[in-house]
């Protein structure tokens, strides 16, 4: 099935919210960083603990303190870890570092009971190794897991600001909207372009046809657009 | 920049911008602190329609160029916090336990009676195994289990010698609890994981009874399972019955899209399965505490089991009118006015 790459929510606006879908990259990217942050949560309780309470790991004969205050907690923070902090933050450390986020299929932020339902439900996607999720995610329209679907749930990219930060009115008056907006594209991707080329569309740009150096032209085009 | 577009467009630039900017700062602080009060939600409110026209405006001048982004990204922050649902924790609990709990219970009776009759056949083919094949019993039951049975005496026996009982119920209701997330959950695939739980869950009650009847043992382990089997079977069976919902939503959809089927028995089914998961915390409990101690004479064990499953029963709403939500209402109120014309 071909993956959607567009969440299009209906407003009261008339005007349509489009929102990126995660694909299987940035899931699993997601998931990999809070495995590995459970785990060695999870661990870090168990190996302090015991080494507070019984001077060592592997505790031969485990008592009720063991149980309630050496595994029970390390049990918890592996098996819900998911559960509390998307409840409590809106989503993990590891979809933040990701830069995913958890929607409804309505684009809106799911409430605990769509949260539940979703952790409930991973206990069928993690079959195999997490292959069942892992497959569901590959063959449905939105790359969602069999969780998200009972939940009506979606992962979509983050509305981060870091491709328009610095871009302001100040730009598009000297500019006109449209040269003010490739200024600033030129200014975000400086580096990846070959310093010929840049330095043809800076010149274009600032209307300017004297030879400065390739960091002069960088600079003039900052202080133009920001 | 001289054409007349470009000086407009700078023009109602420079004059949103501000807008833009406060707002982006008010969503930061809503944002962090999860919080916004009332005259700034107002101000939101009134936005919304303006960042909206901003947006179409940007998008018309320049598609996908940085101005339309900025303002996309805006618009969406604004649609979250001002559509983000209320929470009213108390207000969902009574709602669920009082109307939703008892109606999806009573949508699943009929499904609830297959489960728990299912488990009632594989207990007897069960039964009938080992009773007519004793040596099967291995099977089933440990090594250890099948000599302390042939010894005379049960596997339950001094069971708080070895573990203190909040250990043992602690241990106890996280397993049910996994077990019955696990035979609701497999219900997706057509229903078949359920079915195999359950199927082999009343298997192996069935054979472990026969094994110790046969040594005169069974009344014992019925005394020792009825304080705490009656609401934990009970739930097995609304697990079973709940799981064959999820089936049942892929299989045979009705009137709605097998998605539309399937989320809406997963999220009825998941209602049901987290008040059973707080009874199975009570029935742990009592596994831990009563089942085990000798202390307890049998009336007392049964009043006990048969007194937890009454209540069980009440938050299922066995007892009391079906309260139906208001969508059932208005539906019966215009099947009323369609007979009446």
């Amino acid at each position: 099935m071909q993956a959607t790459d567009e969440l299009h929510v209906q407003s009261v606006t008339g005007v349509d919210l489009q929102l990126r879908i995660a694909s299987l990259g940035g899931r699993s990217y997601a998931f990999v960083i809070d495995w590995h942050i459970r785990t060695v949560a999870a661990m870090a309780w168990y190996t302090a603990s015991t080494s507070v309470l019984y001077q060592e790991f592997a505790v031969s004969q485990p008592d009720a303190t063991f149980w309630f205050v050496v595994a029970a907690p390390a049990a918890v923070i592996y098996a819900l870890y998911h559960l509390i902090l998307e409840v409590a933050t809106g989503r993990t450390p590891g979809k933040r570092i990701a830069g995913v986020r958890i929607v409804t299929v309505d684009g809106q932020v799911p409430g605990i009971a769509a949260l539940a339902i979703r952790n409930v439900l991973r206990l069928l996607d993690s079959l195999l190794l997490y292959a069942v999720g892992l497959t569901c995610v590959l063959v449905t329209r939105q790359s969602v897991r069999i969780g998200d679907i009972a939940a009506g749930t979606l992962l979509v990219y983050d509305d981060s600001n870091a491709d328009t930060e610095g871009f302001n009115e100040r730009a598009v008056a000297r500019l006109g909207l449209e040269r003010a907006e490739l200024a600033h594209e030129l200014l975000g991707r400086w580096k990846s372009l070959e310093p010929e080329k840049r330095q043809t569309l800076a010149r274009k740009l600032l209307d300017d046809d004297t030879a400065r150096s390739d960091a002069a032209l960088h600079d003039a085009l900052k202080e133009l657009v920001r | 920049m001289n054409s007349p577009r470009d000086r407009r467009t700078s023009a109602w630039v420079a004059q949103r911008s501000d807008d833009w900017r406060d707002l982006e700062s008010n969503l930061a602080e809503v944002e962090d602190t999860g919080r916004i009060e009332g005259r700034t939600a107002l101000r939101a409110v009134h936005r919304y329609p303006e960042v909206a026209r901003d947006l179409a405006l940007a998008r018309r001048l320049s598609p996908d160029g940085t101005l339309a982004r900025r303002l996309e990204r805006i618009y969406a922050r604004l649609h979250r916090s001002l559509y983000r649902p209320a929470t009213n924790l108390r207000a969902d609990l009574t709602t669920l336990f009082r109307r939703e709990i008892p109606e999806i219970a009573h949508e699943l009776r009929h499904r609830i009676v297959v489960v728990a009759a299912g488990f009632a056949i594989a207990s007897a083919a069960g039964w009938w195994m080992v009773d007519t094949y004793p040596g099967l019993v291995g099977l089933f039951a440990s090594t250890e289990a099948v000599e302390r049975v042939q010894g005379g005496e049960l596997w339950t026996d001094g069971l708080l010698n070895v573990m203190p009982s909040s250990v043992l119920s602690a241990e106890i209701f996280t397993n049910n609890i996994l077990v019955s997330l696990t035979v609701f959950c497999l219900g997706a695939v057509y229903g078949l994981g359920t079915i195999y739980i359950i199927g082999m869950n009343g298997f192996m009650i069935g054979a472990v009874f026969a094994f110790t009847a046969r040594h005169d043992l069974a009344g014992r382990l019925a005394e020792f399972i009825v304080a705490h089997g009656f609401v934990e079977l009970s739930i097995i069976f609304i697990a079973g019955a709940a799981g064959f919902s999820l089936g049942e939503a892929i299989a045979r959809p009705a009137h709605r899209t097998r998605t539309a089927a399937f989320r809406r028995a997963a999220t009825r089914g998941a209602r049901l399965m987290f008040v059973c998961c707080l009874f199975l915390v009570g029935a742990g409990l009592i596994e831990g505490y009563v089942s085990p101690n000798p202390a307890f004479p049998l009336p007392v064990r049964l009043a006990i089991g048969i007194a937890y499953w009454v209540v069980l029963l009440l938050a299922l709403g066995a007892f009391g009118p079906l309260r139906t939500t208001s969508d059932q209402r208005g539906s019966k109120k215009r099947v009323r006015g369609v007979h009446q014309e």
